[in-house]
This record gives structure tokens, sequence and C-alpha cells, in this order.
């Protein structure tokens, strides 16, 4: 079982650096270059909330990107193409294939993520001549960031599994700007009363709470950020991409292929 | 033992926008194939050829039926690592190179990488890849996927493969050497199930036929007893322009082309025919007996008439 999803996972990154998604690292690296001299313009303190800000802003953006549209071809790419066939007709479970396919996307992220993390430290270190105990705390940040990655997966991964790759992507998209202001459905949910609440609060669960992911701001001012918010958003992201890929594993067992 | 038994397979397939419409793809197929044997499954286009390929796979759900392979439920995973399949029209990852591909679907069949590593070189140099074991799948021919196809099927080293339309689309060469792969997993004493179009293929290579049309079975039969069925009819050709009337009076299908003319007529009659070419003086081309095919068994099942094919 486990042999079978790591041969899956391995395809999938292997396809993905294939096709040049590791690519993005360079413009990742020219935009680091690129705030260099406007960085250089301010004061030191500005300079490191500037960098920290822009830096995680396009590592999760470029991650984003990336997720979303590896994510919603990851399955039905595989049965239009009909490389499935070969795939399926061994003794390989549908369920072995989908997370499989989960985990070599989220492995990819990893990978780049790591890797524009790592330039995001040489460029700090360039800045400021030293890395401090307040630079790890970053890390907490990018670390959200993953996790915010691992749910929009599970998004796209489920849309995938039923849907073009087109309606998958507007899917994806409407989930993860909804996602992005899921505290403030819920904040609606406790004013209101009657039918209104109960489905803003269903509404609210249902779309990812991406807002609780988003500590970038807070990390680049140096805030505390709470051990409970980490296990948190940790349970939530697990819990929240479990989900996605079970249902997403109910859909697809059932599915006739093309 | 039988390899396969299809127990009333069937498929109806939700057609049109809505999926509304009801598409027959499969009526209830009963299907039995011995172990050992080479099973071709024929059919014009739309026959249900596929369709049953994909059922056997666990690739579609049937609407209603079951099956058994090697006597056992045939969506067991105990089952898929004894069978191989080649699609029709196969398409593979086109980033990776035929020896990363055969590891990937090895591993997915539990094979073992030492299996592997001994395995691989060998099948790449029996399909004809030998050279090509590096060269990424988006550089390759039509042809060249097909043996691919073929590799990655029998890569586990199956005891029963199937495969759908493994012939179409490939030159004479290619044609050929598809058919002495089969042959040789024959010998080896594999069972194979292909589908195909092709009559001079099925009738070269199967034990067994079975004949599909509009989803449904026409029949079964041994093709060594199809072809050596005794028509009772001679066919002589001579040269000439007209149909000759003594000939005609023996009950004669004639049929002119060009300078040479063709008459179907009953064997007893065959030296009075001779006779009357002679008297003509008509040059003699051949005389053939006219046996039974493939081709008209195949066809008869199908419900058109032989002759018209002519
Ligand atoms: N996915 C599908 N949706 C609707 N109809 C289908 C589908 N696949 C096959 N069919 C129909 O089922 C019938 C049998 O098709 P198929 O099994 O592909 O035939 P063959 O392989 O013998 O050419 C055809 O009439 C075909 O149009
Ligand atoms: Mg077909």
């Amino acid at each position: 079982m486990t042999r079978r999803v790591a041969a899956i996972a391995f395809n999938t990154f292997r396809e993905a650096v294939r096709d040049r998604v590791l690519y993005n690292l360079i413009f990742f690296a020219l935009l680091l270059v690129a705030m260099a001299p406007l960085l250089g313009q301010i004061s030191i303190g500005v300079q490191r909330v500037l960098l920290v800000n822009l830096s995680l802003s396009a590592i999760s953006v470029f991650g984003t990107i990336i997720s979303i549209f590896l994510g919603i071809s990851l399955v039905s790419k595989e049965i239009e193409k009909r490389t499935l066939y070969p795939v399926l007709s061994r003794p390989v479970g549908r369920g072995e294939f989908i997370v499989g396919k989960y985990f070599g996307l989220s492995g990819t992220l990893f990978v780049n993520t790591v890797a524009m993390s790592l330039g995001f430290y040489i460029a700090l270190f360039i800045m400021s001549g030293r890395l401090g105990r307040a630079d790890a705390n970053v890390l907490l940040g990018i670390y959200f960031i993953l996790l915010q990655f691992l749910v929009i997966i599970g998004l796209a991964l489920l849309f995938s599994s039923f849907s073009t790759p087109i309606m998958s992507a507007l899917f994806a998209l409407a989930m993860f700007v909804a996602g992005s202001f899921a505290g403030d459905l819920r904040a609606f949910a406790a004013m209101t009363h009657g039918p209104g609440k109960w489905m803003a609060l269903a509404t609210s669960y249902v779309i990812p709470n991406l807002a609780s992911l988003n500590v970038m701001t807070r990390v680049a001012h140096d805030q505390f950020i709470p051990a409970s918010l980490v296990l948190y958003n940790t349970l939530y992201a697990i819990c929240y991409s479990a989900a996605t890929i079970a249902a997403a594993l109910l859909l697809f067992s059932r599915r006739d292929l093309k | 033992m039988l390899a396969v038994e299809i127990l009333g397979f069937e498929k109806t397939y939700a057609a049109g926008f809505w999926r509304k419409k009801r598409k027959v793809g499969l009526r209830p197929l009963h299907l039995d194939v011995n172990q050992g044997e080479v099973f071709g499954f024929l059919g014009p286009n739309g026959a249900g050829k596929t369709t049953t390929l994909k059922l056997l796979m666990g690739l579609i759900s049937p609407t209603a039926g079951s099956a058994r392979i090697f006597g056992r439920h045939w969506r067991e995973p105990q089952v898929r690592s004894r069978i191989g399949f080649l699609p029709e029209q196969p398409y593979f990852y086109d980033h990776l190179t035929p020896i990363e591909l055969l590891n990937y679907y090895g591993a997915l069949s539990g094979m073992s990488r030492d299996d592997l590593r001994a395995r691989i070189p060998k099948l790449l140099e029996r399909v004809g890849l030998a050279d090509q074991g590096t060269v990424q799948l988006r550089k390759f021919s039509k042809g060249m996927l097909q043996r691919v196809g073929i590799a990655q099927a029998v890569i586990h080293d199956p005891e029963l493969v199937f495969l759908d339309e493994p012939m179409s689309g490939l030159d004479p060469l290619g044609r050929r050497e598809v058919r002495e792969f089969i042959e040789s997993l024959n010998a080896e004493g594999k069972t194979v199930f292909f589908s195909t179009h092709i009559l001079s293929d099925a009738e070269a290579l199967c034990d067994r036929v079975a004949v599909m049309n509009k989803g449904e079975l026409r029949g079964v039969g041994v093709v060594a007893e199809l072809v050596s069925q005794k028509s009772g009819r001679v066919e002589i050709v001579w040269q000439g322009k007209d149909a000759i009337p003594a000939v005609q009076a023996l009950h004669a299908e004639c049929h002119v082309a060009g300078e040479t003319v063709r008459a179907s007529i009953p064997e007893s009659q065959l030296y009075a025919a001779l006779d009357a070419l002679r008297r003509q003086q008509a040059r003699l081309i051949a005389v053939n007996p006219v046996g039974g095919s493939l081709e008209n068994y195949f066809l008869q099942k199908l419900g058109v008439p032989a002759e018209a094919e002519q």
C-alpha cells in the first residue's frame, strides 16, 4: 500500500519538476534582487518588516497559484489523457491513487517553499548581517503558509475528481477568495439570528478558514504567536484536507473512466 | 480451468448533455475463456469490445452482471497482479522514458527493484526498444508507443493478457511483430484475450473467436473448425470478357472483372464446366476449392450475406 502511494506521489512530483514548475523560483529570486535597491532607501527596522512581508506574500501567492493550477488537473488530466488506464488496471486502489496524487503535489510545494525560504533567509542575512531569534519566528509564518497549501491542494483535488479543469479553477479561486474572508463570515453569523445565522455558520465551516492561517504581518512585526494557534491551525489543516480527500475519493470511486 | 468467465456483464451509458439519454454499450454478455488459449474478440466499431475490456479492468462499473478471473471475483487486487492490459490507442506520461515508465508500473504491480532491474532491459530488447530506453516518450511515434504499451502490459509477467486492438494503426511490419509477440506469449503458456476488427490477424492467431455486434454476442467458434468447413463448391477462374452460357447453365454464379471471369459452381459440376471451357478454348487460370473462412463466419454472424461483400 505505502509503496504504491509513494510511487504515485513521486511520479506526480517528477511530472511537476519536468513541466518546469520550479522555474517560478527564478522569478522569486529576481523579485528579491529587485527589492534590494528599494530597501536601501529606508531605515533598518522598516526594511526588515518590508522584506518579511513581501517575501512571505510572494511565497504565498506563488505557491497558491501552483497549488490551484496543478491541483485542478491532478485527477481530471489523467482521466482525460487516459493515463489512468494502465494504473488502475493494476492492483492499485482508487483511494491509493487519490492519496498519492495529494502527497505528490504537497511534496512539490514543500520543496518549492523550502527553496524560497532559503532565498528569503539569504536576503535577510545579506541585509542585516546576522540572523536572530525574531527571524526564527518567521518560520512559523512559513509553516502556516504550508498549511494553507495543504488545504488548497485538498480543495483543488476534490474539484478535479469530478469536474473539468476550467470549472475546477473557478471553484477553487472562489473558495480561495471566500476563504480569505472566512473570519468575517463567522463574525456575521455571530451577529445575526434565524435561518441567515445558520446558513452563514454552515458556509463558514465548508469554506476553508484561510484567514486564520495568515500571520504574515504579525511575524513581520515580531508579534508573539501563541502555541494554541499553532496547534489549532495544524489540526484544522489536517482535518480539512482529510475531509476534502475523503470527499474526492467518494466521488472518484463511483466514477466511470471516459 | 477457466481464465475468464463473464457472467452477464451489461452496460448502459448515460448520454446527451443532461445525461438523461440511455445508450446501450453492452447487452447481457456471457462468455468463457479457457486458460492457455488465444481468444479473439471480434466485431465492427461500436460492437462493445472496448466496453467489455474496460468492465473487466474495473475502469467502468457494470450496470448489471459480474465476472470471475481465475475463479475469483474480477476486481480483487490479487487477480489484478496476475493480469496485464494494453488499452486501445494507449497514451502514457510523456515526461517519462520507457525505463522510468516500466519502473513505475512495475512498482504499482508489486515488483521489487531487483526484479525490475533484471527484467526491464530484456523486455525492451524483446519489443525492439533497446536503444530508446532513455528517450522521453513525447518523442515517440505511434508504433513505438504501441511497443511501450505491450511492454507495460507484460512487465510483471502476467498469466493472462488483455489487448484492445493491438494491431490497429500499425504498418504491416509492426502488425507482424505484434502477431509474433502474441504467439510467443502463447508459447509460454499465457492466456491472451485480444479484440480486433482485422480478421486475418484473428484467423492467424486465435484458437477461438467471439463475434460481437451492436453490444451483443453473435457467436463463438473454434477457428480451426470454421476454416476447415467444406462448402461443396469450387471456384473456376479463366481469361475472358463474358460469362460462358454453357458454364452459367451449371448453377454457376459468375463475376466478370476486367479480363477475368470467376465462376462459383457446385463441386459435382467441375468437369462439365471444364469441358465447356475447353470447347470455347478459354484460357484457364485457376481452380480453387471454396472453403469456410473466418470472414464468411463473421459476416454470417453479423447478418450480412457473404456474397454481397464481393
Ligand atoms: N463513454 C461512453 N458514453 C456513451 N456511449 C459510449 C461510451 N463508450 C462507448 N459508448 C457506446 O457504446 C457502444 C460500444 O462502444 P465500444 O465498446 O467502444 O465499441 P468497440 O470497442 O467495439 O468499437 C458504442 O455504441 C459507443 O458509442
Ligand atoms: Mg474499441
